[in-house]
């Protein structure tokens, strides 16, 4: 073998080691998820664990009032982040002068590092107060006003990802639409963005995983009340998560005990969500050209 | 008989915000039913000036331009232009075939439905006929509905004449339609030139001076933003009076 194949087969297989680790590293936590969170199933009965209540010292282990809270907080903050984000990404990409560009670009970069905690904070002692008194409610740590911070945490993300890949659309494709006739927002609309289609849906993708996987934020200002959210109203009560109950109650649990199991059967239920949502996100990325195909036609 | 220009160019000059002179004091003066060949070496503003008679150049922040281009004696550089109806009345066609990402169909009568027209035999009247104009109807005609990405380089590049044509513009501006084509895709644009003319004022920036001697009735000698000569195709390719002219034709130029 000489020199220059020995390095290229060195090479190959660093990197093949590296890629195969992290489907080691994910198949690890899995399985300690489920070495820790089985025992749960055993010990609480299936319709028990979907009931509505979670008292975990009264020995009710209910799950459904925190996924309940989980989707709720996180659909909100989808329901926001969307429209507000996507919005943001074209403004910046296809409509503001280059000076405003310039200065919009890095902000929006700078928001996403902003660690969740001082979001939290922010959340606490502003966003709070200003909801209660806005909406006249007995206490502003409500769902909705999770869904705010994390839309806000979801934002930057999704706006720097959907930039790029709008202002990857060569300007070729701007041209041929203004040519035809066009106005600004019609090349926008009709061709800009469906041209960019793949990037911007893995903008939004990479948006809503940071709001359901966030969990500082969402402990801080959702009340943490586990109620199941039944009427659309529930969203401005306080909910409670399943990331923020694994996060407040861990460090409580006597090692063991059934508490500390079905905490585990709610990191195997997250774990199972996060996971069948990148496989969802997945298909529509990378599906696309036969997508587009069925869709164009 | 001396017909009357369907554009005038009149002392038009195009300078770009990073101070570049693109075209400097440029007169011309361009007849309906014509091929207008605008050509010579790279960078000499030949695109900046097609691009200036559908005012593609607004897309471009900050470029300066003077003089006027006068389209049927209105001046298409006014303030309070309507440049969504200028756009309809002068079409383009760019070097690369830029197939929207929609479907055949759809590309084709993309500019009509802007143009605010729901009928759908309406529309599809218009498709056909454009595609007919643009000689690709009997090879698209079964795959209306395929993303026109599906098709190849020089059907792409017939597709965005087609789509051009479908509008039943007045003046047809190509820039360099054939340079990514082969040659039979390339002698089936130029001849169907030959008939759109019949029809419409063509100003063309050609790929190669054999394709501009091919197809002018009337061409433009460009040197680095500066006219250098103007006259009909036969003079300029086989009696060009200026040198520099001379020079490029006969290939002795840079
Ligand atoms: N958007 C722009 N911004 C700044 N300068 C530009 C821009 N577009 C063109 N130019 C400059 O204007 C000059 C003329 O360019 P133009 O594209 O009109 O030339 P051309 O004759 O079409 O050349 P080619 O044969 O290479 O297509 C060149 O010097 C070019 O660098
Ligand atoms: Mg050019």
């Amino acid at each position: 073998m000489t020199p220059r194949n020995l390095r290229e087969v060195v090479i190959e297989s660093l990197v093949r080691a590296a890629g195969y680790s992290a489907v080691v590293f994910v198949g690890l936590i899995f399985f300690f998820l489920l070495r820790e969170g089985l025992p749960g199933f055993a010990e609480v009965s299936l319709p028990a664990l979907f009931g509505s209540r979670w008292y975990p010292t009264e020995g009710h282990y209910g799950l459904l009032p925190l996924i309940g809270g989980s989707l709720v907080v996180t659909l909100g903050a989808a329901a926001i982040a969307v429209p507000f984000g996507l919005a943001t990404a074209i403004f910046i990409s296809e409509i503001a002068p280059r000076w405003a560009r310039e200065i919009l670009k890095p902000l929006v970069e700078i928001l996403g590092g902003l660690p969740s905690v001082v979001l939290g904070f922010l959340g606490v002692l502003v966003l709070a107060p200003f909801m209660r008194v806005l909406l006249n409610l007995p206490t502003g740590l409500t769902a909705f006003t999770g869904s705010v911070l994390l839309a806000g945490m979801a934002i930057p993300t999704l706006v720097s990802v959907a930039e790029d890949a709008l202002d990857a659309v060569p300007r070729n494709y701007r041209d041929a639409a203004v040519a035809l006739g066009a106005s600004e927002w019609q090349t926008i609309w009709r061709v800009t963005l469906p041209a960019a289609r793949s990037g911007v849906l893995t903008a939004v993708m990479l948006g809503i995983g940071r709001a359901i996987g966030e969990t500082m934020t969402v402990m801080m200002v959702t009340g943490n009340a586990a109620r199941l959210p039944t009427t659309p109203n529930s969203l401005f009560l306080p909910i409670r998560t399943m990331t923020a109950t694994i996060a407040a109650e861990m460090g409580e649990v006597a090692n063991g005990s059934t508490h500390y199991h079905v905490l585990f059967v709610i990191g195997i239920v997250l774990f199972v969500i996060s996971f069948i949502v990148n496989l969802a996100a997945g298909a529509v990325v990378f599906r696309r050209p036969k997508r587009a195909e069925r869709v164009l036609s | 008989m001396v017909a009357t220009p369907k554009i005038v160019i009149d002392r038009l000059s195009i300078q770009y915000d990073d101070g570049t002179e693109s075209l400097r004091d440029v007169s011309i003066e361009i007849l309906a039913n014509e091929v207008t060949v605008l050509f010579g070496p790279a960078g000499g503003g030949k695109s900046t000036l097609l691009r200036a008679l559908n005012r593609l150049t607004d897309l471009v922040p900050r470029t300066h331009i003077t003089g006027r281009i006068l389209l049927d004696g209105e001046d298409v550089l006014a303030d309070g232009v309507d440049v969504v109806r200028l756009r309809r009345r002068v079409g383009m066609v760019f070097a690369q075939p830029i197939p929207l990402p929609m479907s055949v169909r759809q590309n084709v009568i993309y500019g009509l439905e802007l143009a605010g027209e729901k009928r759908k035999s309406r529309l599809d009247e218009a498709m056909e006929q454009g595609l007919r104009a643009a000689a690709l109807w009997d090879e698209v005609k079964d795959r209306l509905h395929d993303p026109a990405s599906a098709l190849s380089g020089g059907q792409q590049q017939r597709l965005c004449l087609a789509r051009v044509l479908a509008l039943e513009p007045e003046v047809i501006l190509l820039d360099e339609p054939t340079s990514g084509l082969d040659p039979i895709s390339t002698g089936k644009v130029e001849a169907s030139l030959q008939d759109l003319k019949q029809a419409y004022t063509v100003v063309i920036v050609p790929h190669s001076i054999q394709q501009a001697a091919r197809i002018a009735d009337r061409a433009a000698f460009f040197l680095q933003g500066e006219l250098i000569e103007y006259a009909s195709g036969k003079t300029i390719f086989t009696a060009p009076k200026d040198k520099r002219t001379e020079d490029y034709v006969t290939g002795r130029f840079g």
